[in-house]
This record gives C-alpha cells, structure tokens and sequence, in this order.
C-alpha cells in the first residue's frame, strides 16, 4: 500500500508541479459536529473558515477549498473520514480534530500518506515526545499545559489544600497529573466522575465536607455546564476558589452565565488579549457567526494563518514535502496570541494566562486575560522526540 | 398484546432453493468492487466496502440470534469489540501473527458471551435487551480503564496481521479480499446452522419454547450454543475492524454502535441473513452518501428510518418483495 | 466518613432517584400500557427543556413558559402519534425500535439546527431561588426540592390515576387485552392517544422542571434514556410502583458507589489501585445491579401480572 501510495503521490506531485499555482489548494477540516460535543467542532470550523474568508479566499495566494467532515466523535468513522479526505478529495492539508482519541485514530492514515496534519486543538503526550511526527504540527498546546498554568498558579498564591476532580478517562487523569505536577500543596481528594454525569450532589457534599482552599476542575462541555450551575447553587462559589481547564470558556459561557463569573481558568488565549490582530479576528467572529470565539476557533484560524504563511515561503508549492515542513516550522506567521514559535517536536512555545470570566458591557461573557503565568513555554516532552 | 420481543412473524424461513439468487449476486457484486474501485479513489472505496463488510460479519452474527433465535442482543458491539482488543492488545506486546491473534479474537468473545450468556438467556423479551445492553456497558466500562492500553483514548495498531510473518494484509486489495472470504465463510457457516437439525430446534425455541422443552430438548443450551457461536462471529468481526482501522478503542462497543448493528438488520430484513449484508450496506452507504451532501443529513436520515418502518416491512428485502409482487401482479 | 456525611449522601441518592423516576415515569407508562418501546422518550424530555427555554426567552416567566411549553410538547406528541406511533402499536418491538431511533436522530439535529449546538440555559425560577442549610458549608436549593416534591406528585398522581378512576381502568384492561377492551365498545385508539400524550407531556415536563439545574443541549435526552430504561427494566415492566422503587434503589446506589467505593475499595486494597478501579466500578455499578436483579429475577423486582 506503501508503495502505491508514493507512486500516487508522486504522480499528484508532479501533476501539482506541472498546473503550477492554478490548481485549487484543498484542505480536509476534521471536526466532531454531531452529538453534546458538536459546539467545539463549529468553532474549530467557523475559525478555520473565517481565515480563509478574510484572506481572500487565498492561502499563500492559491485559491482554497475547504472540505468539511464530521468524525462522529467515533474513531472508526475519524479513520474512514480521513481516508476519504486523503485518497478521495486529496486534500494538501487536514486540519482537526477536536479530540484526543480522534487525533490518535487518524494520525496514521494521515501522515502515512504524506499529507500534512495540523491539529488545532487536540495535543497528546506521545505524538509531543516518543511518538512525535515530521507531518504533524499543533496550533494549540500539549494537552497538560492548561492544567499546569492551574497548578503553577495555585502553587504560586499559596494555596494549602485543593481539590480535584476530573472525568473517569485517559485526558482526565492526564489534567489531575498536569496540575500535580506544579502544586505541592495537600490534595484533599482526588475525585473521578463517570463521563457525561448530570448531578453533582454526592461531589458537591465531599467538597463541602472536605472545605479545601480551591477546587480545580476539568469537565469539559455539558458536565461543566451542570456542574458550574450547581457549584454555585450549592453556595460553594463564595468559600472555594474555583480554578478548572476546559470547563469555564467561550463554548459553555452562553449556558453558565452568571453562574461562573469570577471563576479561574488555564488558557494560552482569551478574547481581550490585546493585539491587534486579536481584536480584529474577535469582532469579526463575533459578526460573522453571532458568538463569543473560544480557544478552538482562535487555534484554527491560527491554523489557516500558518499554512498561509508557509505556502508563501514555499510560493505555493505543497508538493515538495520537505521544503513544505521547513517553511511551516518557520511559523512565518503573526499568531493572535502574539509570541509564536515551534519547538522540535512542532508542538508551540508560547505563553500561557491565568483566565478570570467576567460579564462584558454588552451583556455577553467571556474569559479575561488575568494574570501571565508561563512566557515561552514548551512542553516537558519534547526531549523524548528523536525530531531535532 | 404480549408480543414479546421476537423478530417479525411475517418474515418466513427462505426455502432453501431460492435462496442462492439474491446471496449470490450479493457476493459477486461484493467480489467485483475492487475492479471498479481501480477507476476512482481505490483505496478509499475499498476502505469504505471493507467496513461495509466488517459489519454486515456482526450483523449476520446479530441477525442469527435475533432473526432466528428471537435473542435481541443490545449489547452485541461488545463481542466486535473484545475481538478488536485482542488484537489492539497483542500487537501491543508485538505479536501480530494472526495465527495467534484471530484464535484469540474468536475465542475471547466466545468465553464473554458464554458467561453472560449464563445469565441473559435466563430473561426474555425487553429484559433479554436490557441484561445484554447492561453486560456491553460493562464490557465498554471496563475496557474505558485498560490505562496500559489507551484507556478511553484507544489504542494504535502499527501493523495489521500477519501470517507466518508475512504482511499479507498490508495490501489494501488483499485485505478487501480476506474481508470478503471471511463474510462468505460466515455467511456459509451461518446457513448451514439455520438449515441444520440445530438450527430447527434454536429456531423452533423463539416460536414456542415450551414446545420445545416438551420435546425434550434443553432449549437453555440450545440457545447457548447459539449465543457463543454468534458472539464468536461478532470477535472475528472485531479482528477485522481492528485491522481495517488500525486503532481499536472503548467506543467500539458503546450502546450506540450496539443500536446501529440492530438498526441494520432491521433495515435489510430481519431473519434472512443475506438480508443482514443488504442491511449494513445500506446503512453505511447511506450515511456516507447523506454525508456528502448535507452536514445536516440526519435531518434526512431520521426521517428515512421512519419511513421504511411505516412502509417497508421486513426491510429493504421485504419492500422489494412487496415492489415485485405489484410488478407481478400489473 | 463521617455518620453526618452518609446522612447527606443517602439524601442525595434519594433525590437522584426521585429524578430518575421523574424521567421514567412517562416512559413507564406507555411501556407499560400500551406494550410501545418508545426510545424517543428522551429526546422529547430535551424537547420539554428547549421549549421551556425558548418561551422563558419570549415571556420572561417561568411558570407562564413551563405551560406553554407543556401545551407545544403536547401537540407536538399527538402530531407524532398521530403521524407515526398509530401505525405503530400493532408491530413488532423492534419496528418500534427502529421507527422512534429515527425520531431521536432527527430531533438531536432538529433541535441543533434551530437552537444551535451551544448548551443554553433556565434560570432557577425567581420565588424558589433560595436554599437552605443542609451541613455546614453546603446549601441545598429549594429547586431541588420543588423537583422532589414534584416527582412525588407525579408518582401519587399516576398511582391514582392508573389505580382508581375510570380512565385508569380502562388504560389497564387495554394494556392486558386490547381486542377485548374494543369489542366492549371502548374506542382503543383514543384511549392510546391520551396515553400517549400524557407520557410526552411528563417527559417535557421532566425535561423543563430539571433545565434549571442542568445544562440544556443536543443529545441530552440519550443518556438519560438509557437510565430510565434501567429503571423501568428493574422495577418491572409496566409496573408503576416497581419503576418507583427502582429509581430510589439506582440513585442510592450510584451516589454511594460514586461517594464510598474508593474508601470501600481501600479497606481490602492498596490506594493506588483502589483509586484507578473504583470509579470504574462506581460507573458500572447500575449495570452490575441490573444484570443482579434480572438474574434473580428475570422479569424484575415487581413484575405486572400477564407480563413474562
């Protein structure tokens, strides 16, 4: 199949040579829009879009047509989803997914076939160190990170005793992990919850009973939403410090409300961090698709900006994959985020925030810049990546 | 009003002499796909064929019990998936000879659905569904927390079987191959169970049990039987699905993948087997096709199962029954 | 762990399964009545939930919203029985199965594409806004009670209703021989689509009395389904007191598996294993305790008679 592949590929590649910059360029967009989960893929999608709408249309002056798929959130349709974007539409790039386990489903299928994957949200430990991958570049953090800024910060105000509490899965014990490793402080218990659970009564009492300095939190999506509404009305909000990752942001406010005002989260973004590229891409989010933009939306512009930025480099040519790969780890690119570079393993260096919500003038809500608590930080990982 | 939870009544056993027409074209249309395949996007048409009949293996295993045996199983993605994870967790200690790993795939499903066997085919009708739904929950729990093994996230496999150290699945086209003779054996083992002395009495015992019992046959073990040889069948699909995907994972067995096998038997016609094949076909070749064209497609494709409910009895089968019975008639 | 803790959890698992029972009892009913697997139970609970959302937008009153949207639930489930579900009642379980899994595909997208895919929200209602002191540091919201209370009433009405009025007589001869109850001269059918829209009714309202508590979005209805199914399953099909009791027995269970197994689990082993097994466990436990029950007995806890 190997061999197959190379010989389409390089018949494509010297066809793409041939028609020169004519040609479309075609980038696959991999999101899961179907089921609870399908407001993060929307914002990967609508970021991802809203870049090629406000260059013109163009990435590195070639004329781009996105494809859009939806994995499902099941790994066997991600694996068919990408073999479809790969040898059907044969797409240049793939951008996705939004989740882990759909990020390792389709890893093999994608940069098998020479096709280069950028993942706008979804970073996992192995593909940053062991595992890391030359067709693989990440926009957005290794998944611990945000829960490390949590535990750094915590660490940081003094705090003696914290709770934690994450889904019963592999990205929760991963987040309890990441938060751990920065906070030395006393654990005062370290709960696991089924996935998808609904009521937090018995949590919610273990807390009260424990009365800790802070909770941290990762519920990311619904249980988030659930679990932020009762924490307040339970009347924990005024005595624990709420400090969570993925739980509280632009994707769930619109449910929480006043509910999770003044509750801290780890992020690498925040809607007012102010540059100006940043307050552009957020007003016209906010025009085009009537919603404050979360971190998957900023990620996957970003995403667009730097294909952008390395088919410049290479004028347009996606067929020379290694010139391809040296023009993207340039990161030749003016990120919304600000400071921008790629470490060995193509996982970010950038800075991380301690994220506050807050209720804005017009009513809407969103999470606010409140405090830098990493400057160029990279992954622990990255030295385990045999990429140099 | 007490129905029970039995496959329609209306669908009756093929007679044996028609029943190579349909099958047959089925299979060589199936054994064609490839040449045509070379015309487009090959390996993704294989790709999506390949999964085509990956699960019309689990959903033959399902039509079986269900069809014939009147055993509602909820929870037969579990079987698909302990035979994924067989081979998810051998490769992981590099052993990849399928010798060693579809014996092991067969066999773990078969020793899952002989224990929890044990228990469900005590219950009957609706509860018979729910100790099923209840034992793939557990099975898709329990698989959630392998940590070693990718816990929730799932595990990559690096190579697909082997045999004697050959690659010989490597190739997207001998793979589509061994797919297609591994649903032809199924198909074929299958058959000759429902045409058997066997086959009578399991079929015999989702009609009247009782009568059954006063025939003096033990209608628990009969059942058993079954059950385990259809939950094999379900590993053998799971050994092919790993393969085809490379990476197995919890959501393999979860209650929504067991509702989409149920839903494809009920689409192709229940208690046919070949019926089953039409079934899966249809259903991934729809969602595929309404999937191209629209993000909203379930808009679609929810209204579609209602309506071949409300006007295809007996499924896809039983419509063009129905369409050639009008042709005959006019 | 201390006595005071166990008190309170033990609460809590009986107020999640007043929950459940508020889910389930809809379901329940035209299970068991009617003899119709209605998997779109769920979706029409999240149904219940974005019509309250969409009119408290509109009027700004929860009480004003909570029967409006009881009233659009209500003709949108006689449209669908009307439509679908009486064709319906004379098939198979499965053609059931099938027909109301496209419903529940169909509303998951509907309701996305209408409301968008964002979780939306219901604030608690402005008068049952306060709470009371349930153990230092822990306020308990009157809502929850008010959902309690409620899931109470519906229990007693449903007890009332099937058990002693006419109507109910009526329901429960058609649920054990519908052909007789007909030739009686009782238009069956009618009596069915009173049934039926009073099971979509109490799924709205299950799914507007629990909106201010939980989060609002697509697919919130398939979770629940399966849970409410698991109740009905254990307490026996048909049985209104079975469904009851089971959903006292579920919420008890999984709060306290949820709250104890780890400190269970760490009298007979490690901590570190203990920690790892035991929320696997504690997410299985209704399951074990299904496939328990139906083991002892195969028809559940409180099986209607003329029922196998």
């Amino acid at each position: 199949m190997c061999k197959r592949l190379a010989l389409v590929g390089a018949i494509i590649g010297l066809s793409a040579t041939a028609a020169g910059a004519q040609e479309k360029l075609k980038i696959g967009v991999i999101a899961t829009l179907s089921g609870p989960p399908a407001v993060l893929g929307q914002q990967l999608r609508n970021g991802f879009q809203l870049a090629v709408k406000n260059l013109g249309g163009k990435l590195g002056d070639r004329d781009v047509e996105v494809v859009v798929e939806d994995d499902e959130l099941k790994p066997d349709v991600a694996v068919n989803k990408a073999k479809a974007l790969v040898d059907r539409t044969k797409v240049d790039f793939v951008v996705g997914p939004i989740f882990s386990n759909m990020l390792i489903a389709i890893m093999k299928p994608v940069t098998d076939a020479g096709v280069i994957l950028i993942s706008p949200n979804a970073g996992t430990s192995n593909f940053a160190g062991k595992e890391c991958n030359p067709n693989f570049f990440v926009t957005s953090y290794q998944n611990d990170q945000n829960h490390e800024v949590m535990g750094k910060y915590a660490q940081d105000a003094g705090m003696k005793k914290v709770f934690l509490m994450a889904p019963n899965y592999q990205a929760g014990k991963d987040a309890i992990a990441g938060f751990k490793r920065y906070f030395k402080g006393d654990i005062a218990d370290e709960v696991y919850v089924p996935l998808g659970q609904l009521d937090y009564s018995a949590e919610l009492t273990k807390i009260a009973a424990a009365s800790p300095d802070a909770i941290f939190v990762f519920l990311p999506g619904g249980m988030g939403v659930n679990f932020v509404k009762q924490f307040r009305q339970a009347g924990l909000a005024e005595k624990v410090k709420f400090l969570s990752a993925f739980t509280v942001d632009e994707s769930t406010l619109p449910a929480q409300k006043e509910a999770a005002v003044g509750f801290f989260g780890g992020a690498n973004w925040a809607p007012n961090l102010d540059n100006p590229q940043n307050k552009k891409f957020v007003t016209d989010y906010e025009k085009e698709y009537n919603a404050v933009p979360a971190t998957y939306a900023f990620q996957a512009y970003d995403a667009a900006l730097l294909i952008d930025g390395a088919l410049k480099l290479t004028k347009g040519n996606t067929s020379d994959k290694d010139a391809l790969r040296a023009a993207l780890m340039k990161a030749n690119f003016t990120s919304l985020r600000g400071p921008f570079k790629f470490n060995t393993n193509h996982y970010p260096i950038q800075d991380f925030y301690q994220v506050k919500v807050a209720q804005r003038a017009d009513g809407k809500f969103e999470t606010q810049i409140d405090k830098k608590v990493f400057a160029g930080y990279s992954d622990p990982y990255a030295k385990d990546c045999p990429m140099k | 009003m007490n129905r029970g939870l039995t496959a329609s009544n209306t669908v009756s056993l093929p007679q044996d002499d028609r029943v190579g027409g349909l099958p047959a074209a089925i299979f060589l249309l199936l054994a064609l796909v490839p040449f045509a395949a070379g015309f487009g996007p090959e390996s993704y048409v294989l790709g999506l064929f390949t999964r085509v009949m990956v699960f019309a293996i689990a959903a033959l295993a399902l039509d079986f019990i269900c069809g014939y045996g009147g055993l509602v199983s909820f929870g037969h993605a579990a079987f698909v998936g302990i035979g994924a994870y067989a081979v998810g967790i051998l490769g992981a200690h590099g052993i990849t000879d399928m010798l060693v790993s579809l014996p092991s795939a067969l066999l773990a499903s078969a020793i899952f659905a002989y224990l929890t066997g044990n228990v469900c085919l005590r219950t009957r009708s609706v509860y018979f569904i729910m100790i099923t739904l209840a034992f793939g929950q557990m099975a898709y729990f329990i698989a959630g927390s392998l940590a070693p093994y990718g816990g929730d996230d799932g595990l990559t496999i690096r190579l697909r079987s082997t045999l004697f150290g050959f690659a010989i699945l490597q190739n997207d086209r001998s793979f589509y191959y061994f797919v297609l003779l591994a649903l032809l054996a199924a198909y074929l083992l299958f058959r000759a169970i429902v045409y058997s002395r066997f086959g009578r009495v399991f079929r015999g015992a989702r009609e009247n049990p009782t009568r059954m019992s006063t025939l003096g046959f033990d209608v628990f073990r009969f059942q058993r039987v079954g059950y385990v040889i259809a939950g094999a069948v379900g590993g053998l699909s799971g050994f092919l699905l790993a393969n085809a995907t490379q990476f197995v994972s919890p959501a393999f067995m979860s209650w929504q993948r067991s509702g989409e096998l149920i839903i494809m038997i009920l689409l192709g016609g229940l208690g046919t087997l070949h019926g089953a094949i039409i079934g899966a076909a249809a259903y991934l070749l729809i969602e595929e096709a309404l999937g191209g064209i629209t993000e909203q497609w379930k808009l679609i494709f929810g209204p579609l199962l209602v309506l071949i409910v409300l006007f295809a009895r007996g499924g896809l089968l039983g419509l063009a029954d129905k369409i050639r019975g009008r042709l005959g008639r006019a | 762990m201390s006595t005071g803790l166990v008190v309170v959890q033990i609460l809590n698992g009986l107020q999640f399964g007043v929950l459940l029972f508020l889910i389930a009892a809809g379901l329940t009913l035209v299970f068991g009545v009617m003899d119709f697997i209605n998997l779109a139970h769920g979706v029409q609970y999240m149904l219940g939930a974005y019509l309250a959302v969409a009119f408290y937008a509109l009027t700004g009153n929860f009480l004003v919203a909570l029967v409006l949207a009881l009233a659009a639930a209500l003709v949108f489930g006689l449209l669908l029985e009307f439509l679908i579900f009486r064709h319906l009642y004379d098939r198979d379980h499965l053609e059931q199965v099938i027909a109301t899994f496209g419903i529940i595909i169909f509303l998951n997208q509907a309701v996305k594409t209408v409301w968008g895919a964002a979780p939306l929200t219901l604030p608690i209602p402005e008068f049952f806004s306060g709470s009371i002191v349930l153990m230092p540091g822990l306020l308990y919201p009157v809502w929850r009670l008010v959902i309690i209370g409620s899931g109470l009433a519906i229990g007693l009405l449903l007890y009332i209703l099937v058990g002693h009025t006419r109507v109910g007589m009526l329901v429960r001869a058609g649920a054990t021989n519908a052909r007789m109850v007909s030739a009686l001269g009782v238009d069956i059918h009618r009596l069915f689509m009173i049934v039926f829209g009073f099971g979509t009714m109490l799924a709205a309202f299950a799914g507007a009395m629990i909106a201010p508590i939980l989060s609002v979005e697509p697919g919130m209805g398939d979770s629940v389904l399966i849970l409410a199914f698991v109740v009905i399953v254990i307490g026996g099909i048909g049985s209104m007191r079975g469904a009851f009791l089971a959903a006292l027995l579920i919420g008890l269970v999984d709060t306290l598996g949820r709250s104890f197994a780890i400190d269970i689990l760490r009298l007979v082993m490690p901590p570190s294993p203990a920690r790892t097994v035991g929320p696997a466990i504690a997410s299985m436990l209704i399951y074990v305790l299904m496939a328990l029950v139906l083991y002892f007995r195969p028809s559940g806890l409180f099986p209607a008679r003329g029922r196998g």
